[in-house]
């Protein structure tokens, strides 16, 4: 019988195969994308299968590699937290390798197509591999290739100078990010080995040693920082609004679906694996930049028209709704209370699954918006619910999910995070009793918020008529695309209509790392019932919720079609105004207008309008120009002058370089002397 | 012979390999100065079959053979054909006049004396008064390098600090093993083939050898 940690390893071997795929049948495009696609679904799904035994086992698993530097080979350690990230990376690689198959030979000829297929691949490979690195140079080898590969997808196509420039600033946050994550390992194998010899590098020597308050605190803080650079925590998130949009549509997927969580569970696997033991501070510390993270995240993204920019703004709001949840889970542990620890980090990795799922399917399906229009801005479409139905029914599922409204996955996991919220009252420290209940009302307006993007985001691409002003013929999305969004709107229906099941098969992490089980269902219909807590507290029951759902709208669909002539159809009044033209529709601009009002603090915001040209007198303007520019102003407040600090010392630094040799010789004579004359 | 002769004839060489470095740190014509330098390898030769007499250390005196052939014959040739090749005759310009140059390197001489001063009470070895000598050498050597304008020179100055080195080894240790100091013989050699290449490249792309010229590879900022 093969065990599981090997299964994962063949399985991110055979990654390797289509790169193979690319050296052998490399000229035959179309060939080499439906194999080598279906290769990487299948060895994905093989590492679902591997992910699930691994939590159902509820053992660890260790392996050696001989591979490595000298005397410091690679440990493989495939856990049950392990075992639920490698389910969500894989169950999405799964998703997207299937849409890839239609999305990428849609892809215009002369695109790079070879080059894409390898880096997918190696990335998500590595996406696996850091999942079950088991110490800390394994770990960061596979999450530098991880971030190498993505830089390489999101450069895809480097003609335009944009896209370069996103790319690059995506991998100055990667490398800031990993030299944080390295000086913290750094930090915690000293500590453990006394700062006397390497052997340390293990994360099981890091487990067994006693680490001392403040080098733990030091060691968290750095990991903590480096993870929120991955993973887009505000105000680490510049790289994702730049990033995502330029990338393929199907590496948008992986990387807002599932390469933001690999930071999270580098974040879980340093705090609750390997420290344990932490003050109440670091878990408030979490929850307040998840909350910001949160609220700033759907804010920015309300004010977004870029499609794909505003998907990447969602993904810095769930990414703070994950941390509250496990910031929420950090602050019950320290203080000792374990049984709620346990529901808040179940509801931050219920949230972590679920955001890959709708995020993946909302990026697939942006992905098949792209290709039929070939537009970005959202208020150059409309209407497109005829042309794409099945599109635009998989992309209404994502939108609800992501708006947490049941019956979808999104309302359970933030459901279980307001229940751990209400559970809070029993802290014993004052002003946790007062930022908590400060807390659950920014979740709700968040969710709020993320359900009015939604509104807009649906009603503006597929209601209403084109905006735009050159008509595509927009055509519905090829069978393998239709098939990945399918599946992914699928599993976001099955994780919010069955969520005891799923959270009773996590509950081995809970146990693991909160110390208790959260026995999450109880009594005869165990399945249908999500009891938390306890029954007489909350109770959600998908299933009933679904049923419910499904009767009303039968029964309104029968009341309005049944009698002939309940549905008439008559032209639009237009206000007496008699040339309604279809650009005078609600747009994006203009629905989030009322946001702009409210939270217009928030940004750097330039609002103009220009009437032009008059032809006889002010009062009878010809045409009037509307300019609206949004910022982020993150960017001036903390980026702009460590840039501008940088660029400076380089050019004091260059003063040095003259292009003299003799000058030269000087600096290395002048240093010779002073050093002799100094020892 | 006893040992108090031997150690005045190694000084004495000392000397003569100090008073070429400064000879070739004052001479502006570039025949003279591979001649120059080519007799300072013959003085570090001898001084090096000497240490090897007094030591008993017998492979010094290949090291000794070595230096002979390759500092006193090889090189010098090398570069003289070099020079020819070039069509180098006219006099070498410098950057700092040669009297302000002299009194850097007499300086130079001083901290060395200065600088190794706690190791000649703490050495028992015959040549340890020499220690000093050898450092001056390697920072006259650098001097030249820094002074001058033209690339020949300036590889005859890379040569003279080589040199330098070579005689501190030799006088602070009775040499190195003899494995290094094949090695670092076929270093200079190549060192040296690489330099003239390097040169024919430089005077066709410049046509001319001055390394003032190769300001203009520097990035406009």
């Amino acid at each position: 019988m093969i065990t599981p940690i090997e299964l994962s390893i063949f399985s991110a071997i055979a990654f390797a195969i289509p790169i193979l795929f690319v050296i052998v049948i490399g000229n035959s495009r179309r060939l080499l994308i439906c194999i080598s696609f279906s290769v990487s679904a299948l060895a994905s799904l093989i590492n679902v299968a591997a992910g699930i035994m691994a939590v159902s086992n509820g053992e660890a698993q260790h392996l050696i590699l001989p591979l490595g530097l000298p005397a410091l080979p690679f440990h493989l350690r495939l856990d049950e937290l392990s075992g639920f990230f490698l389910v969500v990376v894989g169950l999405l690689s799964f998703f997207v390798s299937i849409y890839s198959i239609g999305y990428v030979s849609g892809l215009a000829t002369g695109k790079p197509v070879k080059r894409l297929i390898v880096f997918y691949n190696i990335f998500i490979a590595a996406m696996f591999m850091v999942c079950l690195a088991d110490d800390a140079l394994f770990f960061l080898v596979a999450w530098e290739v991880m971030a190498a590969a993505s830089y390489f997808l999101v450069m895809f196509e480097d003609e335009h100078s944009e896209n370069r420039r996103a790319a690059y600033l995506y991998m100055v946050m990667a490398h800031i990010g990993a030299v944080l994550i390295l000086l913290s390992f750094g930090v915690l194998a000293g500590v453990t080995t006394g700062f006397e010899s390497f052997t340390g590098y293990t994360f099981d020597a890091m487990r067994e040693a006693n680490i001392p308050p403040k080098w733990a605190a030091v060691a968290f803080l750095l990991s903590f920082c480096g993870f929120a650079a991955k993973a887009g925590v505000i105000p680490f998130h510049v790289w994702l609004p730049e990033a995502h949009p330029v990338a393929p549509s199907n590496v948008s997927a992986l990387m807002s679906g599932v390469m933001l969580k690999t930071a999270i569970y580098g974040i879980i696997r340093i705090t609750f694996d390997i420290i344990r033991v932490f003050p109440w501070w670091w878990g408030t510390m979490v929850l307040v930049l998840g909350l910001i993270s949160a609220v700033m995240g759907v804010l920015y993204a309300l004010m977004q028209h870029d499609l794909k920019k505003l998907l990447a703004y969602h993904s810095v709001e769930n990414i703070g709704i994950i941390l509250i949840g496990i910031g929420l889970s950090m602050i019950f542990t320290s203080f000792r209370l374990p049984l709620m620890a346990a529901l808040a980090l179940l509801a931050g990795l219920y949230h972590t699954i679920n955001h890959a799922m709708f995020k993946g399917l909302l990026f697939m399906g942006a992905g098949a918006v792209l290709h039929a229009t070939h537009e970005r801005n959202m208020d150059e479409m409309g209407g497109l619910i005829h042309q794409m139905p099945w599109t635009s029914a998989f992309f209404l599922v994502g939108c609800i999910s992501i708006s947490a409204l049941p019956p979808f996955n999104g309302f359970v996991s933030e459901w279980l995070t307001f229940q751990a919220f209400l559970l809070s009252p029993s802290l014993p420290i004052p002003m946790m009793k007062l930022l908590i209940p400060l807390g659950a009302a920014v979740l709700a307006l968040t969710g709020a918020l993320a359900a009015a993007c939604f509104v807009k985001v649906f009603g503006v691409i597929f209601l209403g008529n084109w905006r735009g002003h050159h008509h595509h013929a927009a055509v519905e999305a090829g069978w393998s695309m239709r098939i990945g969004m399918a599946l992914a709107s699928l599993t976001c229906l099955c994780l919010g209509v069955l969520p005891a099941i799923v959270l009773n098969w996590m509950d081995v992490i809970s146990e693991k790392l909160a110390n208790t089980k959260l026995i999450s269902s109880s009594g005869v219909y165990g399945w249908m019932w999500l009891t938390p807590v306890d029954p007489e507290r909350a109770s959600y029951s998908g299933p009933l919720v679904l049923i419910g759902i499904v009767a009303v709208c039968t029964i309104t669909y029968l009341l309005l079609h049944v009698k002939p002539g309940m549905i008439s159809r008559v032209p639009v009044w237009d206000c007496g105004f008699q040339k309604l033209t279809s650009r005078m529709q609600y747009n994006a601009v203009s629905f989030s207008m009322p946001f702009r009002r409210i939270f217009g603090y928030l940004f750097d915001i330039k609002e103009q309008i220009r009437l032009s040209p008059q032809q006889r007198h002010t009062a009878f303007p010809v045409k009037s120009n509307y300019y609206l520019r949004i910022r982020d102003r993150f960017w001036g407040w903390i980026y702009r002058p460590v840039i501008d600090r940088v660029v400076l010392l380089s050019r004091k630094a260059g003063l040095l370089q003259h292009g003299r040799i003799h000058v030269y010789l000087i600096y290395s004579f002048l240093t010779i002397i002073v050093l002799l004359a100094l020892l | 012979m006893n040992l108090q002769l031997l150690a005045q004839i190694n000084s004495f060489l000392a000397a003569l390999v100090l008073l070429t470095a400064f000879a070739m740190l004052s001479q502006r014509k570039i025949n003279s100065l591979v001649t120059l330098f080519a007799w300072q390898g013959l003085f570090l030769s001898i001084n090096t079959a000497v240490v090897g007499f007094v030591a008993a250390k017998h492979h010094l005196y290949i090291s000794s053979l070595l230096t002979l052939s390759i500092k006193v014959i090889l090189l010098p040739y090398i570069l003289h054909v070099l020079i020819v090749r070039l069509k180098i005759r006219k006099e070498m310009e410098t950057i700092m006049n040669i009297p302000t140059t002299m009194l850097i390197g007499i300086a130079l001489v001083i901290f060395s004396y200065h600088l190794t001063a706690p190791v000649r009470e703490m050495s028992t070895l015959i040549t340890r008064s020499t220690l000093a000598v050898a450092l001056a050498t390697v920072m006259i050597g650098l001097l030249m390098m820094i002074t001058r304008k033209h690339a020949v020179t300036q590889i005859i100055g890379f040569l003279a600090m080589e040199n330098g080195l070579f005689f501190a080894a030799t006088s602070a240790t009775y040499g190195m093993p003899l494995v290094v100091e094949l090695g670092v013989a076929l270093d200079v050699l190549i060192a040296a083939f690489i330099f003239g290449i390097f040169f024919f490249h430089i005077s066709t792309t410049f046509d001319s050898l001055s390394v003032e010229q190769m300001e203009s590879l520097r990035e406009d900022n």
